[in-house]
Formats: C-alpha cells, sequence, structure tokens
C-alpha cells in the first residue's frame, strides 16, 4: 500500500520535474532561436523581395479588419465616454478621453490581439506546413537557410507592420469617434479636436503608443515563427501550433501591455 | 501574385501608416505647436500652487500664451519656484500679476497673466514679483467656518453685555 502511494508520488513528481525542465528548454530555444533570426537580419532585407511579400501578407492583407475594428472601437469609445462625461458638464473633453485611450493604450493593443489572430497564425501555419511537407528539409539539403529564408523575412515583416497597423487603427479609431461625437451627438467640432490636441502630447503619448506596438510586433511575430518552426510535423502538430501562437502571443501582448506601461509612467515625471 | 504588384501595395500600405503617424503627432498631439515656438522663459513663486502641473497653460486675458516648464521648491523660502515658457510675440510689463487659476470647479489648472501698466518688459529669465497663489479650498472652508464660529461667540458675548464677566459668560455659554 505504502509502496503504491510513494510510486504515485514519485511519478507525479518526475511529471512535474519533467514540465519544468521541458519549459525551461523550450525558453532556451526559443532564445537561440531569436538569436539566429537577428543573425540573419541583413539576409531579410538584402534579398528584400522576400521582407515586402510579407509586409504585404500580415501588413496589407490585416488592413482591412484592423481598418474596420479601428473605426468602431472609437465609436463604441465615444458613446460610453459621452455617457459618463455629460454626468460632470465636460462632454467637450470627449475627443482628448477617446485620443488618450487609442494612443495609449487601446491602439497598439487591440490592432496587436487582432494581428496575432489574423497574420500570426498565418505565419505558424504557413512554416508549420512547410515543416510538415519537408520543404525545410529539402531547402537544409539545397545549403540554403530556411531561418535566412523563410523565417527572417516574416519575422521582420510582421515587426515592419504591427506599428503601421496599430497608427492606422488609432487614426481611424479617432475618425470614429470624431462621427459619433461630432456628427451624431452633436458635440462641438472644434471643441473636440482643441481638446484633443491641448491635451495629447506627442511626446510621451503618441511615442509610447509607437514603442509598445513595436513591441507586441516583435513579440507576435517572433512567438508566430517559433511555434511554426517547433510544430510537430503533422496535420495535427500543425493546428495545436497555430492556436498556441494565437494564445500565447495574445497573453504575451497583454502581459508586456502592463510591463511597458509600469516602466512608461515611472519614466513620466509626476508633478 | 506578380512582385510589381505587391512592392505597389506595401508601398500604399506604408505611406498610408506614415500617414497615420503624422496625423497622430501633427493633429492630434501637439508636436511642432507653442513648444517649437521660440520663446522666452520667465519665473515667478508662489506660497501653494494647488494642482499645477508640467505643461500647464499660461494665459492672459484667456489666450494660451506659454506652459510650464519646471516647477520647483525653493529650499529657503519654501515658496514653490515656477518656470514658464512665454511665446516670444508676447511681452509682458514689470508688474505683471501672475496668479494660479482654475477653469471651472473641476477644470485644469493654469496661470493666469494680468499685465500692468508698467513701461518696461520683462526679459528672459526674469522674475515675476506680484503673484498670487492657488486657492484652497479646504482653506477657504475652514476660514469661512472659523469665521462664522467667531461671530457667533462674538454676538453671545455682546448679548451677556457686561465686559468684566465675559469671561464668566463663555464659560456660562459653554454649559
Amino acid at each position: 500500500m505504502s509502496t503504491e502511494v510513494a510510486a504515485g508520488i514519485a511519478y507525479w513528481l518526475r511529471r512535474l520535474g519533467g514540465a519544468v525542465t521541458g519549459a525551461v528548454g523550450q525558453l532556451g530555444y526559443a532564445s537561440r532561436f531569436l538569436l539566429a533570426v537577428l543573425w540573419h537580419t541583413p539576409d531579410a532585407f538584402r534579398r528584400i523581395h522576400l521582407t515586402l511579400r510579407e509586409i504585404y501578407f500580415a501588413g496589407v492583407l490585416s488592413l482591412v479588419v484592423i481598418l474596420m475594428s479601428g473605426l468602431f472601437v472609437g465609436m463604441v469609445l465615444s458613446l460610453q465616454g459621452y455617457e459618463t462625461l455629460k454626468r460632470y458638464g465636460a462632454d467637450e473633453q470627449l475627443g482628448y478621453v477617446v485620443a488618450l485611450a487609442l494612443v495609449r493604450e487601446l491602439g497598439p493593443v487591440i490592432a496587436g490581439l487582432l494581428f496575432a489572430s489574423r497574420a500570426g497564425s498565418a505565419i505558424t501555419a504557413e512554416i508549420g506546413l512547410m515543416k510538415t511537407t519537408e520543404q525545410l528539409a529539402a531547402m537544409e539539403m539545397m545549403a540554403v537557410d530556411p531561418v535566412a529564408r523563410v523565417v527572417a523575412p516574416r519575422f521582420w515583416g510582421g515587426v515592419i507592420s504591427m506599428p503601421l497597423l496599430a497608427a492606422l487603427f488609432s487614426a481611424f479609431g479617432i475618425f470614429g469617434g470624431y462621427i459619433v461625437g461630432v456628427r451624431l451627438i452633436g458635440i462641438d467640432s472644434g471643441a473636440f479636436w482643441g481638446q484633443m490636441h491641448a491635451g495629447v502630447d506627442f511626446w510621451p503619448d503618441v511615442t509610447n503608443g509607437i514603442i509598445k506596438s513595436f513591441a507586441f510586433g516583435a513579440a507576435v511575430s517572433l512567438i508566430a515563427v517559433f511555434e511554426g518552426y517547433d510544430a510537430k510535423p503533422t496535420a495535427e502538430g500543425v493546428a495545436s501550433a497555430t492556436t498556441r501562437t494565437v494564445v500565447v502571443s495574445s497573453l504575451a501582448i497583454l502581459a508586456l501591455d502592463f510591463v511597458l506601461t509600469v516602466f512608461m509612467f515611472r519614466g513620466a515625471k509626476l508633478v | 501574385m506578380n512582385r510589381s504588384t505587391i512592392d505597389l501595395w506595401v508601398g500604399i500600405f506604408v505611406a498610408i501608416g506614415f500617414g497615420a503617424i503624422l496625423f497622430l503627432a501633427l493633429k492630434v498631439g501637439n508636436l511642432l505647436t507653442l513648444d517649437r515656438a521660440p520663446g522666452y522663459h520667465l519665473e515667478a513663486s508662489f506660497d501653494n500652487i494647488g494642482g499645477l502641473k508640467l505643461r500647464a497653460p499660461v494665459k492672459a486675458a484667456g489666450v494660451v500664451v506659454g506652459r510650464v516648464e519646471a516647477v520647483r521648491l525653493d529650499p529657503k523660502a519654501y515658496d514653490a519656484v515656477v518656470t514658464m515658457r512665454v511665446d516670444r510675440d508676447y511681452q509682458f510689463s514689470k508688474d505683471t500679476i501672475a496668479a494660479i487659476n482654475t477653469s471651472g470647479l473641476l477644470g485644469e489648472v493654469y496661470i493666469g497673466l494680468d499685465a500692468g501698466g508698467d513701461p518696461t518688459m520683462l526679459k528672459d529669465g526674469d522674475r515675476i514679483n506680484k503673484t498670487q497663489s492657488a486657492v484652497v479650498i479646504e482653506k477657504l472652508i475652514s476660514q469661512f467656518l472659523f469665521e462664522k464660529a467667531s461671530e457667533t461667540g462674538n454676538a453671545g458675548g455682546a448679548a451677556q453685555a457686561p465686559p468684566k464677566s465675559s469671561g464668566k459668560a463663555v464659560e456660562g455659554a459653554k454649559k
């Protein structure tokens, strides 16, 4: 009896230890992979048409979903913000509230989440399928490094696309806020733009948003290419890798957002 | 897809992306407004700056003429010393009064400049001597309450009339 219990405990301890060493090993592999991708950065820009193609797939094809979401998020923000601000007679501050929320937080975060599910999953599926159909192995046979040829352009395509998409999201969100606030509710157009202009600073508000979107772009792209490259070469493996990309990069965006915001608030002079 | 078509689309994407960043910088944010305009610095010390923040506007007759650049505490006099940058187009006389005002009950705190009649103008680095500190609502209320209390106290004292026994009268009032 007692030997059975001891064996059970030993089994679970082994499982726990295996999970921990597996996770740490995965982290090491991911770091090594990141270094390899960064090492091959010159390749991605020497053969620029490969990176341009990835910007097309990750950025241009995400435009519609990003712009539409931005528009609707801005419209909702405007509607909800108006309801609250009206109580304090501060409804003229609406433009300022909408712009600050979009530029500092919602623009980078929601654009990042959409980018992860729209472009990140596609990158993982593509690389995973290349691995499954042994295209990556074939490249290695031909002395073409798949990290330089396949991975680095996709990584940099994502890193370049993401800040532009986030900026477009914010801009369209503000436009959506303008439509609801000024056209539908009837706030004075001058007050809407004037309060926004006076309240939002390029430094640090807009630049912080751009820094955030760069960080999210790098995180999502790295997770996407890594999961694809690391996928089990089966149909099931590619499916679970794609799911993992969306889940892990969404969590990474939200956690990174918190960490970056803490640093940015500490960096700002609070007087 | 054709390589040149991809180039075209990526070009359009990058162009409108940078257009959005430019829109955020110039139209939404206030890059290139007032901050970059050439200005000169003025200092003013206040007993209490209330809720004045960095980059708060400096207004004259309601028109924004500058921004607060720095706030520090004078270690000897324990006054708040505010450094503000004022647009070079606007000159103020030596006897200008700087006051810390609030727009509305919940509005932003700003510095109001009230120009005087002195013919000599303030120069870069000068100090505004006449200042009026922020109004602290709590102090106002407590002042008002104390005044009310002393008034009723006086009234009670007056009713008890004879000045010799005023101490007794107060005691009586307490009972």
